[in-house]
């Protein structure tokens, strides 16, 4: 009975803390990515405490289930008993629960006003989810505006990932609090912004702001993909972040105005 | 015997009588869980490897197929089987009534769904097909689907949601009015319990699905900007109306199930159900806190953070009852004397797999963590836990428990128990991994994935060849059966089946109690 399971849930057990790739998956993951951001590093913490709850109650089940299964099955008990009541019991298992449930529940709200809390924002980006293609604005830098769209299979180089490279990546400064604001074209469908090594989903909806925000520890490159279903497309817009040093961020910003020069007249024009 | 069934045309064609609807139901049920299963099939054919395995580049044929296997499996699968099947049958049966209270009204709600689905599955060869997902979403269900292949999707769910209403009125009529002399309220078998919760579910929840679809009905023929947003209107609200009725829905699925585990568990372990006032109202609050939680499937839209940290809290109180439902089982188990036939082997699992779809959907309550979690594959795990081994694993339990009494037939305790096992080591292959998956990040209903996602996503598609080819399995050991023909005792199970039922003969005779039972 249930043996699999077990044994696959020890194996996630035994492997939990194992840190996996900075910003991208591996083959064979069974856990989180390593964290990028202080946030998701938060939030791999929270769901470790949840998930050893979870896995303590879940071979507590399991073994209350397979100790009745040997020890009360017709061979070893002839004669089954008639209880049906015992009081303490259940209250027992009413409020041993409730009294887990709020353990759970105050590291939980603590991280949910975290994520929540946009008091120290560095910068503002933008991204604006396409049919199938994310653009992303600059508001805080002349409007500089360009569009990451997947980079198809066979125009990969050497070493860039299938599914995940956009021609564009979207640039960001190390050890910065960057405010996303999330939304999708008015006439388009519903997005969502998501890289899972930042710790960072939210859904860009045609005629609303959202905001999130993420401040990225290291540089290197983080990768996400389109979590809402959006059409045919929806595999296809994948986001790539690029986080460099802040230095590296200003050389940047002067070289893509002059790329983007012309993207930045046309959002100009729309605003 | 002077049992006047009417011939067979007008016995199941005209039928009026709650047993052959019922199994009417459970035929209905069979044949859709079986198209869904092809539908699951060729989704896990197409993510196999990465790289598009059988599509070629038509991905909207993709979400087509997501599209048609969610909206299967939940409105022409698991709601005919549980409410429709075993509820038609046998609640009648566990109350002494002589049939329902509308057997007309009956006739109808099941045939309305028999256009419903030649709606539904027709969608899928016009202009496209339907694939916005089950969950409907505007813009994409809206502006950006033109044909008529959504329209046809709307009004297929509109037929099955009036089904569905119809089947409650009349269950909640029916358990309400028509209960033998004696058998109160608390004295109901908790399977009845179920059946009249979830009718209160679905009698309150439907209308607000009716009303938002109907919206969108207007929204892409005649005009109107409900789910619009360049003409005023709100895509988030369309969330809200379906998910109003969406989680209740949820509950819906798997409260029946409860019911038929509570019977089982207590059949096999030759004692009373343990606390029986705590299982009945348990699922009582599931029903009412149900109502209350829909927002947490819409972490990630940009509620408000006070309104967030609400439907935290709500989503966390159903753990309360959904527990006490568990440990009572379990407590029924003890001190029993337990025989391990196939309805019990499939209870059990249940038991133990539920539980694992249950605590995972307490790491996904968490809104801090849903936001790695939300739209990835581990959403699909646990919905799958919790449905497809939850649910599906109730109804096959059902099923095997109930088998002899529908057809007066014996199965093989032999093919069954093989049929269970294929079932559990299959559908676990499928689902485990997918934890896996969702973890490091794979999103939902995607038909290529990254390369990194290829292996665990292998594993899956091995275990879904095998869930599929047991479920196909099933349908032999039913065919099986019948050939055979072994002639069924009124009460296969012993001492332990103590219910109405399992007093008259198997099958039932046309009508079931000539004098009314009396509870004592």
């Amino acid at each position: 009975m249930g043996v699999f399971n077990f044994l696959l849930f020890s194996f996630l057990i035994f492997f939990q803390n194992l840190a996996f790739a900075k910003g991208q998956p591996v083959e064979w993951q069974i856990g989180f990515p390593e964290a990028g951001s202080t946030l998701m590093q938060e939030l791999i913490d929270l769901h470790d405490v949840v998930f050893w709850i979870i896995t303590v109650i879940t071979i507590f089940v399991f073994g209350l289930l397979a100790y009745v299964c040997v020890k009360f099955s017709a061979k070893n008990n002839k004669k089954p008993s008639q209880t049906t009541h015992n009081p303490l019991l259940e209250v027992a298992w009413t409020l041993i629960p409730v009294v887990i449930l709020v353990i759970m529940a105050i590291p939980s709200f603590r991280l949910l006003y975290k994520q929540n809390n946009f008091s120290n924002m560095d910068m503002t980006i933008k991204a604006t989810g396409q049919m199938w293609y994310w653009e992303y604005e600059y508001p805080d830098y002349d409007g500089l505006a360009f569009d990451a769209m997947i980079v198809a299979d066979e125009d990969l180089e050497e070493g860039q990932l299938r599914l995940l490279t956009t021609d564009n990546a979207l640039v960001v400064p190390t050890n910065t609090n960057i405010k996303m604001q999330i939304t999708s074209d008015p006439a388009g469908v519903i997005h969502s912004w998501a890289v899972p090594s930042l710790g960072v989903k939210m859904d860009g909806i045609p005629g609303r702001l959202n905001e999130t925000y993420f401040n990225v520890e290291e540089p290197g490159m983080y990768y996400g993909q389109c979590s809402e279903l959006c059409g045919p497309g929806h595999g296809f817009m994948p986001i790539m972040v690029r986080a460099v040093s802040p230095e590296e961020f200003a050389s940047w910003l002067d070289s893509a105005k002059e790329e983007f020069a012309s993207n930045k007249d046309e959002q100009f024009v729309l605003k | 015997m002077s049992d006047h069934a009417p011939s067979f045309f007008k016995r199941y064609f005209f039928s009026t009588n709650h047993k052959d609807i019922g199994v009417l139901y459970i035929i209905f049920a069979i044949i859709a869980g079986l198209i869904g299963g092809i539908f699951s099939l060729l989704i896990r054919m197409e993510l196999a490897e990465p790289g598009m395995q059988i599509l070629g580049d038509d991905y909207q044929q993709y979400n087509v197929w997501i599209t048609a296997h969610g909206l299967l499996m939940i409105f022409f699968m698991i709601m005919p089987a549980m409410v429709g099947g075993f509820g038609n049958y046998f609640v009648p049966l566990l109350i002494g009534a002589p049939d329902m209270a509308f057997p007309r009204m009956n006739n109808l709600s099941f045939w309305l769904l028999v256009p419903s689905i030649i709606l539904l599955i027709g969608s899928g060869f016009v202009d496209g097909g339907a694939g916005p997902g089950w969950t409907l979403y505007a813009p994409l269900s809206t502006t950006h689907h033109s044909g008529p292949a959504v329209d046809m999707a709307i009004l297929a769910m509109h037929l099955a949601g009036a089904s569905s209403i119809l089947g409650a009125i009349n269950f909640i009529t029916t358990i309400f009015n028509m209960r033998a002399p004696g058998m109160t309220m608390h004295k109901m078998p908790l399977f009845v319990w179920s059946i009249l919760i979830t009718a209160f579910l679905l009698l309150l929840s439907l209308p607000v699905l009716a009303g938002a679809i109907t919206m969108m009905l207007t929204d892409r023929n005649f005009g109107t900007a409900f789910f619009n947003p360049e003409m005023g209107g709100d895509p988030v609200l369309f969330q809200h109306l379906f998910w109003f009725f969406g989680h209740p829905e949820v509950y819906i699925l798997i409260l029946p199930g409860f019911g038929m585990v509570s019977h089982i568990i207590s059949t096999f372990s030759k004692k009373p159900v343990f606390g029986y006032l705590g299982m009945a109202y348990a699922m009582a609050a599931i029903g009412v806190v149900g109502f209350v939680v829909w927002a947490h499937h819409m972490y990630t839209t940009g509620l408000d953070v006070d309104t967030r940290a609400y439907f935290l809290a709500a989503t966390m109180v159903i753990a309360v009852p959904t527990g006490i439902k568990i440990f009572s089982w379990i407590a029924t188990m003890w001190g029993g004397s337990i025989e391990f036939k196939t309805p019990m082997l499939f209870a059990i699992a249940m038991i133990f797999l539920f539980t694992l779809g249950g605590v995972t959907g307490v790491v996904l309550a968490n809104t801090g963590i849903d936001v790695a979690l939300h739209d990835t594959y581990y959403v699909v795990a646990h919905f799958h836990y919790v449905m497809s081994m939850g649910a599906l694993f109730s109804i096959y339990a059902g099923f095997y428990y109930w088998f002899s009494k529908m057809s007066g037939r014996e199965y093989s305790e032999f093919l069954g128990k093989i049929h269970f096992w294929l079932t559990f080591i299959g559908v676990n292959i499928t689902f485990f991994p997918m934890h896996f998956s969702g973890l490091a990040g794979m999103p939902r209903r995607i038909p290529d994935y990254p390369d990194a996602f290829a292996g665990w996503n292998y594993v899956s598609s091995i275990g879904a060849y095998i869930s599929v080819f047991a479920a196909f399995f099933f349908v032999f050991v039913i065919l099986e059966a019948f050939i055979k023909s072994r002639k069924a005792k009124a009460n296969p199970w012993g001492e332990g089946a103590t219910t109405f039922e399992w007093k008259l003969s198997s099958p039932p005779p046309f009508h079931s109690f000539n004098e009314l039972p009396k509870v004592k």
